[in-house]
């Protein structure tokens, strides 16, 4: 349930609510229309405003009406405190007329929408949404008033402390000027305004404060005077509705010291005459301002008034201070603690929770099957035992003893391996091997292993039997002896590596490997190499020796005159490989056809030169090296096209 | 303490050897070194890399399924200790594991079976398919055992000489210069190419 309502829209008057719709209307739809349009459109056109505006205005009264609370949704307490604020009828009244504004201009925008869709012409139709606009603006005008008091309502609801009736609550009363409102500021940080006259409070203060880590609301109430509930005036009834609604602990204020201008007697009869109000609520009776007189210096005629306060069932009297903050906390704390057993024992009394409770819960009572009697059962063992003493010298034998008798602590360690529960004690300190020969023993750790082994051997034996592992060496080689077979095989290894060695050769013969290639005529063989190497591959030789010996004695070379004399000049003369002439020119003599020519193109070379030398110029037969990277081809920005177009 | 398996290569990782690496589903794969840790980490498949345990047996080139080999086996089943039993176990380990390599050794033999016959077949054909280079061995041999004669028979004669050349060195020298210097006029001679 709402229980405060400090976010409702504020409330704008008729006229601004006015300018507001007729002013997005205008935004939001299209303001363009000429009398040559076709007539669908132009009628389109007004419908559109017509119902944009009147849902603008039925959008805004929705706004409204869901804003405020429904008087009669609320709760009670609310319910009573808006009634005495707002005057419940009126409240009603003004929000009921903003529903029935909100139904009319639906009804207004549906009729003339209904009746734009007849628009014999655009004049026709900007008529009829005149209209339209117009008894809608009427409707809104009328909604002066209303519109005025819920604004000013929206403002004081927003104002309102918000009071929550279901919580922990103390509830602050009594008559004018006894100090209510200084106690309020002595409990919680609320800064409620307290001043030497009446009626300083006017409306109801709320005030938080913690105890035994809960939240505790107090609230703080006008002054109540004795008199009618009829004759009482708006704020007090604010405080008699905080009393009859409220779910609390209510602290009753009085002041013995009559400093507020209400007699003893005055206070007393207020608080018979609202005691009805009281019921099913916890009740003290808070006598403030002890610092003036304390309840037993009081005389004797108003003590007996007094007393008749104390008599009444279930009303506790404390004293308090709040100007010296005397007591202040006492009143406060036993306030709460009461407030809180009302609280738990009206739980308690509400039977459906217990019983969410109870019906969770079963214990079970076995009944008796039989007459025999079930005890508990205790070994004799433990039954016999005796007590242990540390005196006694045939005491049982604890580890601490086994500690100190082997050293104490920090020497002795507990052999934990005695704790291993095994077949035999005397394995106990044993040490399990776990890896041999490069296996875990622990994988073959089974319980079952001889059984298995036994049967492998089994198996083993079958095999043996079988003959599995004989060697059958007997090989077949198509009926050839030991000798032979050998002999085959060294000779195809043989074969094998002449083979390759032969490829190896191939090889290298082909591959250039950085090297010039020499023609093959240019290649001198010797006799000897080819003699060498026919007889390797096996032939006759003699009768090619013999040949080539008949031939060598006749044309054995004889030394003549002429080789003395140009032997100089033979041996600068270009020779081929074989001691012959090479077929060359000189390129000098080319082309000219005597010695005069010759000179004479010598003679024009020289001319030729002759001018290029002066100026020191590089010639067509001068040394050249050209880049090997242009420049002009590989540098700068790359544009378009590949770099072959460079 | 335990002896774990390579998980790629199989072979076995003693403690403080090897990486473990340990995926986000708590799987352990173990490796006994960098190599197989890197071969694994390229998503390599043991069962393609020749070197690996899992090539071999799914290649046929290993004992692979035998009762030997069913021992071995992580129960995780907790047996308490018994000292017979595990006397029996060791005993048994040893057993097995004998049993296991005399099978191996007759699974190689069988493997291997009729290798010999196919190389000498092969050897037999080359031979005969390849005459004229033994040709060139025959005289390759003749030549070589020409030369291993001759040889024999100069150690001989050098073994007779050597009693008289010692008394002879001193004459001998100058005259062999002198010989010396002739056949080098000759040789010159001699050696006019001949061109053919």
């Amino acid at each position: 349930m709402q229980l405060s309502w400090k976010d409702i829209p504020t409330v704008p008057p008729a006229n601004d609510l006015l300018d507001i719709v007729l002013n997005r209307t205008q935004r939001k739809t299209p303001t363009v229309i000429r009398p040559g349009f076709n007539i669908t459109r132009i009628r389109a056109f007004y419908m559109r405003k017509v119902r944009f505006t009147g849902e603008g205005f039925v959008e805004k009264f929705d706004d409204l009406l869901k804003g405020f609370p429904n008087i009669n949704d609320i709760h009670p307490f609310h319910r009573d405190l808006m009634d005495t604020l707002y005057e419940k009828n009126h409240y009603k009244i003004s929000l009921a007329a903003i529903f029935r504004a909100k139904s009319l201009v639906e009804q207004v925008s549906r009729d003339y929408v209904r009746l734009l869709k007849f628009g014999q012409s655009l004049f026709q139709c900007k008529q009829l949404k005149r209209a339209a606009l117009g008894r809608m603006a009427t409707i809104v005008k009328k909604l002066k008033d209303p519109l005025n008091y819920l604004e000013q309502v929206r403002q004081h609801l927003g104002r309102l402390p918000s009071i929550d009736p279901n919580t922990r609550t103390l509830l602050i009363c009594g008559y004018p000027n006894v100090g209510k409102s200084s106690f309020l500021r002595c409990i919680t940080k609320a800064d409620v305004e307290v001043q030497p006259y009446a009626f300083t409070t006017k409306s109801l203060y709320v005030g938080h404060f913690d105890y035994k880590y809960l939240r505790f609301q107090a609230i703080d109430t006008p002054g109540i005077l004795d008199r009618p509930t009829e004759e009482m005036n708006n704020i007090e009834m604010q405080s008699i509705y905080a009393i009859a609604h409220l779910r609390s602990c209510v602290l009753y204020f009085m002041d013995l010291s009559e400093q507020c201008g209400f007699t003893v007697e005055a206070q007393v009869k207020l608080f018979h005459s609202i005691k009805p109000l009281f019921a099913n609520k916890s009740v003290m009776v808070v006598i403030n301002k002890t610092d003036i007189i304390a309840p037993e210096d009081l005389d004797e005629e108003r003590a007996k008034m007094l007393q008749s306060v104390r008599d009444t069932p279930g009303v506790e009297v404390m004293a308090t201070s709040c100007q010296l903050e005397e007591n202040v906390m006492e009143v406060r704390n036993q306030a709460c603690e009461k407030l809180l057993a009302s609280r738990i024992e009206n739980k308690l009394k509400s039977q459906a929770r217990i019983n969410n409770v109870l019906n969770k819960i079963h214990v079970s009572q076995p009944q008796a099957r039989d007459d025999i009697k079930r005890e508990p059962f205790i070994p004799d063992q433990f039954k016999q035992q005796k007590k242990y003493d540390p005196e006694d010298p045939e005491r049982r034998m604890l580890a601490r003893d086994i500690e100190a008798e082997n050293g104490g602590a920090g020497v002795f360690n507990v052999n934990l391996k005695n704790k291993y529960l095994l077949e035999d004690d005397d394995w106990k300190n044993d040490v399990m091997p776990e890896i041999m020969d490069g296996k875990n023993v622990y994988d073959f750790l089974d319980p079952e292993i001889a059984a298995k082994l036994q049967a492998l051997e089994e198996e083993e034996e079958k095999l043996e039997n079988e003959g599995f592992y004989n060697s059958d060496e007997e090989e077949n080689f198509g009926g050839f002896e030991g000798e032979e077979i050998d002999d085959i095989r060294e000779k195809a290894q043989w074969i094998r590596d002449r083979q390759k060695k032969m490829i190896k050769e191939a090889r290298n013969r082909k591959s250039l490997k950085n090297k010039a290639i020499m023609p093959r005529s240019k290649i001198s063989k010797s006799f000897g190499d080819m003699e060498r190497h026919m007889s390797t591959l096996g032939h006759e030789l003699t009768t090619l020796q013999d040949k080539q010996r008949a031939q060598a004695s006749k044309n054995r070379y004889v030394e003549s005159g002429a080789d003395v004399v140009f032997g100089g000049a033979e041996a600068a003369s270009a020779t081929n490989a074989n001691g012959g002439k090479l077929r060359q020119s000189d390129r000098l003599l080319d082309g000219v056809a005597d010695g005069s020519q010759r000179s004479k193109a010598e003679r024009l070379a020289k001319l030729q030169r002759r001018e290029r030398n002066r100026n020191a110029r590089a010639g067509e037969a001068d040394r050249h090296e050209t880049a090997s990277l242009p420049k002009h081809l590989f540098s700068g920005k790359r544009g378009n096209g590949k770099t072959d177009f460079r | 303490m335990r002896i774990y398996q390579c998980h790629f290569c199989s072979s076995p990782v003693y403690p403080g050897h090897g990486i473990m690496f340990v995926r986000n589903d708590a799987k352990e794969f173990r490796f006994c070194r960098s190599k197989c840790h890197k071969a694994f980490k390229q998503r390599r498949n043991p069962r393609k890399l020749k070197w690996t345990k899992a090539f071999r047996k799914a290649a046929g080139k290993e004992l692979a399924v035998d009762s030997t080999l069913t021992f071995a086996q992580r129960r995780n089943v907790p047996v308490r200790y018994n000292r017979e039993l595990v006397a029996t176990t060791l005993k048994a380990m040893a057993r097995i594991e004998e049993i296991r390599q005399k099978r191996e050794r007759a699974f190689y033999k069988n493997r291997m079976r009729g290798n010999k016959e196919r190389d000498f077949l092969r050897d037999k054909k080359l031979v005969e398919s390849n005459p004229e280079l033994l040709r060139v061995r025959e005289i390759e041999i003749a030549n070589a055992m020409a030369k291993e004669q001759a040889r024999e028979e100069a150690d001989a004669m050098e073994s007779m000489d050597e009693d008289e050349e010692e008394m002879e060195i001193d004459s001998e020298e100058e005259e062999e210069e002198q010989k010396q210097k002739i056949m080098l006029k000759n040789r010159k001679r001699n050696s006019k190419k001949i061109a053919f």
